[in-house]
């Protein structure tokens, strides 16, 4: 407990460390995964293509992908953007399946009700089939939310500082109260950054909250995301 | 008006939905299309504001053909509703019946005092506006499906088994409401339904479909009723089990008309 009074400072700076590297990624993530689980839920060709790249994708160890990044990037060893760009292939990993399940999960006959009051194709996407997939989506969203947290951390070992350092310094020296004061850290980041995820859900889809579950959040709870499945425990999420 | 002239639709995978169909829908009427499941009543519907389309042949409207229309123009200028509503569940009832007002450009404002106005057409509370389609019961949903049909003042309202969900007294009750629509609202409908009775109370015409949209037979309610063409439309409209037989019984010195299960309906007047 000591070591943690005398250094609050530092894990406060690292914290915010931390915060800075995670935020990028998940935003990233699901931009970049939008028009992709559009492609994957669109075309039954590009669907199989496009999921199993993705899948594939989460599959690669972090710790090499961090370092082989540099030399692919043409940036420096130390440069946070590894870490950002790394993250945000996981992140895509996770959400371009996730995007193609929340697409697709929208009832077809408000689709084509949408089609027949005469929304063009883009606005029916926009006004129509992004709002209705929002359930789904955000459910993805917290995951990749978690799991990037967490993630960040291994850039540690690369010699990106983050609360990873506090986990590997607190080992090396032998402090149990680094070592559990970076675990809380990370933990209260992860926490508090679903809170802010489902808080945006609730003022943005105010139509989920209403007295009887709407259609569309019914298909929702449905939905299985098997792609998600596996990061869902944080542990397996820490291992990486 | 709208005309079919030998359209036919066939889907890719080989289906021909519609075969040769051709038929003059009169304007300012009620025509109905009925016909069992899959004898092509949607898709006929669907190919008038062209979310189908055709694979050969031509429709008109007023004589112009859709095909020189924009199909999203097109659309905004035809009200459309469907069973089950197909209400946008993420939108209140006003922002939902305003829906293609604000598509067209309408502000937004305007848009709601006219969509609020709709709600009392269509026997609506205004109560209900900050509702969402999910709060609603299903007669209710159907109601807002219609003030949103009719919100853009369409001349053409396209209707889909509309109150093909809901239990049969509301049923009922949205039927008259329609009649009574119609009466003041003139408008071109075309409606579409499996049930035969719902089909004699709304059409001026009524299309009798078979298979592929073949036409069984058109006419009047009273002429379909008083001559079917067939032995298939003879046993679509009940009349093969004696069920559209009414005879009158004298009761009282006066005619009392009574149906095939001896319940009285009526006083025939002189
Ligand atoms: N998109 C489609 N692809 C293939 N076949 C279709 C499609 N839509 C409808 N059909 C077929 O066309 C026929 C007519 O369908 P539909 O117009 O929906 O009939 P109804 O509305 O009278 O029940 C049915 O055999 C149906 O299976
Ligand atoms: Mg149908």
């Amino acid at each position: 407990m000591n070591w943690v009074v005398n250094n609050i400072g530092l894990i406060w700076s690292l914290t915010l460390v931390q915060v800075t590297l995670a935020i990028p990624p998940i935003i990233l993530g699901f931009i970049i995964s939008l028009p992709l689980g559009w492609l994957a839920n669109r075309f039954r060709l590009t669907r199989g293509a496009l999921l199993t790249i993705s899948g594939l994708l989460y599959t690669i160890p972090s710790l090499p992908l961090f370092i082989a990044l540099p030399a692919i990037l043409g940036t420096g060893i130390l440069d946070p953007i590894n870490v950002v760009v790394g993250l945000t292939i996981y992140a895509v990993a996770l959400m371009v399946r996730q995007t193609a399940d929340a697409l697709a999960s929208v009832d077809p006959g408000t689709k084509q009700a949408a089609t027949a009051m005469g929304f063009s194709g883009w606005s029916r996407f926009w006004k129509v089939e992004f709002p209705l997939a929002g359930p789904v989506l955000l459910a993805g969203l917290r995951v990749v939310s978690v799991s990037t947290v967490s993630l960040v951390s291994i850039g540690s070992v690369i010699g990106v500082t983050s609360l990873g350092y506090l986990f590997l310094n607190g080992l090396q020296r032998d402090i149990p109260g680094e070592v559990i004061s970076g675990i809380v850290a990370t933990l209260v980041i992860a926490i508090v950054f679903d809170f802010i995820l489902v808080g945006i859900g609730r003022l943005l889809m105010p139509w989920t909250r209403a007295d009887r579950t709407t259609r569309s959040s019914r298909r929702a709870k449905g939905i299985k995301a098997p792609g998600v499945r596996a990061a869902e425990n944080p542990v397996e999420v820490m291992a990486k | 008006m709208i005309e079919f002239r030998t359209v036919t639709k066939q889907f890719p995978d080989g289906t021909v939905a519609v075969d040769e169909f051709s038929l003059v829908i009169p304007a300012r009427q009620t025509t109905v299309l009925v016909g069992s499941s899959g004898s092509g009543k949607t898709t006929l519907l669907r190919m008038i504001n062209r979310m189908v389309e055709k694979t050969s042949g031509e429709i008109e409207i007023d004589g112009e053909s859709i095909y020189k229309l924009n199909p999203v123009a097109l659309r905004r200028s035809i009200g459309y509703v469907m069973q089950n509503s197909g209400l946008l569940p993420h939108r209140k009832v006003i922002d939902n019946v305003a829906t293609v007002p604000l598509l067209n450009g309408v502000k937004k404002a305007d848009a709601r005092r006219a969509a609020l106005d709709l709600l009392d057409t269509v026997g609506l509370d205004r109560a209900l506006a900050d509702r969402y389609p999910s709060q609603l019961s299903g007669g209710q949903q159907q109601r807002v499906g219609v003030a949103r049909g009719l919100a853009a003042n369409p001349n053409i309202l396209l209707m889909d088994e509309p109150f093909g969900a809901v239990d049969p007294i509301v049923r009922a009750e949205l039927q008259q409401e329609l009649v009574r629509l119609q009466r003041e609202l003139g408008k071109t409908i075309v409606f579409v339904t499996h049930d035969i009775d719902e089909a004699f109370l709304l059409g001026d015409q009524v299309v009798l479909l078979e298979k592929g949209g073949r036409i069984a037979q058109k006419g009047t309610p009273a002429e379909i009723l008083s001559r079917p063409a067939n032995d298939f439309v003879a046993t679509f409209i009940g009349a093969d089990r004696g069920r559209r037989a009414l005879r009158v019984e004298v009761v009282n010195g006066r005619n009392v008309v009574v149906d095939a299960d001896g319940r009285p309906t009526g006083v025939l007047q002189a």
